[in-house]
């Protein structure tokens, strides 16, 4: 792959997902070439990357993530992100990452049982990912966070292994928003391919629609540098 | 018709916060008795006939693949409902 524009990212669309529109343009401001990708067409279209977005796929029905983990898409994916595509989970798919055994632990009611929506600070603990290097190691990052079911948990041998592996990729800096164990915000699979974290980094990718920080009110776009880390990953592969 | 019952709890590491939103909404009606509240799910599996051996390994078989996630929560119970005995 020459440019970026010839790395195509696949973004699926489960019923009920509200952000595949936010994450193809983060893509498309990225540089790179948005894909859709229908649930029930197991055809991943020969993308180079996927994006699993945020919303209430299935209604969030009997559990987050749990039936959407059986779509036609989810065995092709599953495939493929064990072959070393580079899958991306954010919110709903983070939960869809964990139902489907791509990533570890699972997600429980916020410990305070509200939805939370704010705008989220997390320390970038991991940029050796192909969706974290274009940040710096210990990089403070701002992007929304919006979730009812967004407590992180896992059993304590699990918790160990991904702080001694570094795949606790963002941890929650200032406040932990949900009661998730150890305040981890994202984590990675072993080999750094497969990112699944809770917080929306396509909503905070153009200036003028972002969040607030030091460039002024909706100038934050730190979210823009997961998409462009997977396009130099890919770029460079 | 037959019909499976399967309970699904969370584990008990795993702290359950609307049990526990539960709990604290019962001394308000004076039931104060009660020290903790953890919240499941039940659901019922109708099948045409009996419920037979070969419907409740089924129903395990769904139980644990899909009506529970291991990681948080546990299968409790998998019973034929004619067989369940109500204390209410």
């Amino acid at each position: 792959m020459t440019t970026l524009t010839d790395a195509r990212v696949g973004v699926i669309t489960f019923p009920g997902t509200l952000d595949d529109r936010d994450a193809a343009r983060a893509v498309r401001l990225a540089g790179g070439t948005a894909v859709p990708l229908w649930h029930a067409d197991a055809d991943l279209h020969d993308v180079d990357a996927v994006v699993l977005p945020g919303g209430f796929s299935y209604g969030d029905y009997l559990r987050a993530g749990a039936i959407s983990r059986f779509a036609p898409v989810m065995e092709s994916l599953v495939d493929a992100a064990q072959g070393g595509l580079p899958v991306l989970g954010i919110c709903n798919g983070f939960q869809i990452l964990t139902e489907a055994h791509l990533l570890p632990g699972s997600m429980i009611k916020n410990d305070h049982l509200a939805f939370v929506c704010r705008e989220q600070t997390l320390t970038v603990e991991n940029t050796g990912t192909a969706w974290t290097r274009d940040f710096e190691d210990g990089e403070e990052i701002t992007i929304p966070l919006k979730n009812q079911d967004g407590q992180f948990v896992a059993d304590e041998r699990t918790l160990d292994e991904l702080e001694g592996e570094g795949r606790v990729v963002f941890r929650y800096s200032g406040w932990n928003p949900n009661g998730s164990r150890r305040g981890i915000a994202g984590i990675s699979n072993e080999a750094g391919n497969v990112v699944g974290l809770m917080p929306h980094p396509e909503h905070a990718v153009e200036k003028g629609f972002g969040t607030a920080g030091d460039a002024g009110p909706r100038a934050g776009t730190d979210g823009l540098k997961f998409f462009t880390s997977v396009l130099s990953t890919l770029v460079h592969a | 018709m037959g019909r499976v019952v399967v309970d699904v709890m969370p584990k008990p590491e795993i702290l359950d916060p609307q049990g526990k939103a539960v709990a604290g909404a019962l001394p308000r009606l004076g039931l104060d008795q009660f020290v903790s509240v953890r919240q499941g799910k039940r659901f019922e599996l109708e099948v045409e006939g009996d419920v037979t051996p070969e419907v409740l390994a089924a129903a395990r078989e769904a139980a644990e693949r899909v009506l529970s996630n291991p990681i948080i929560e546990d299968v409790v119970n998998v019973v034929d409902a004619a067989a369940e005995v109500s204390q209410a």
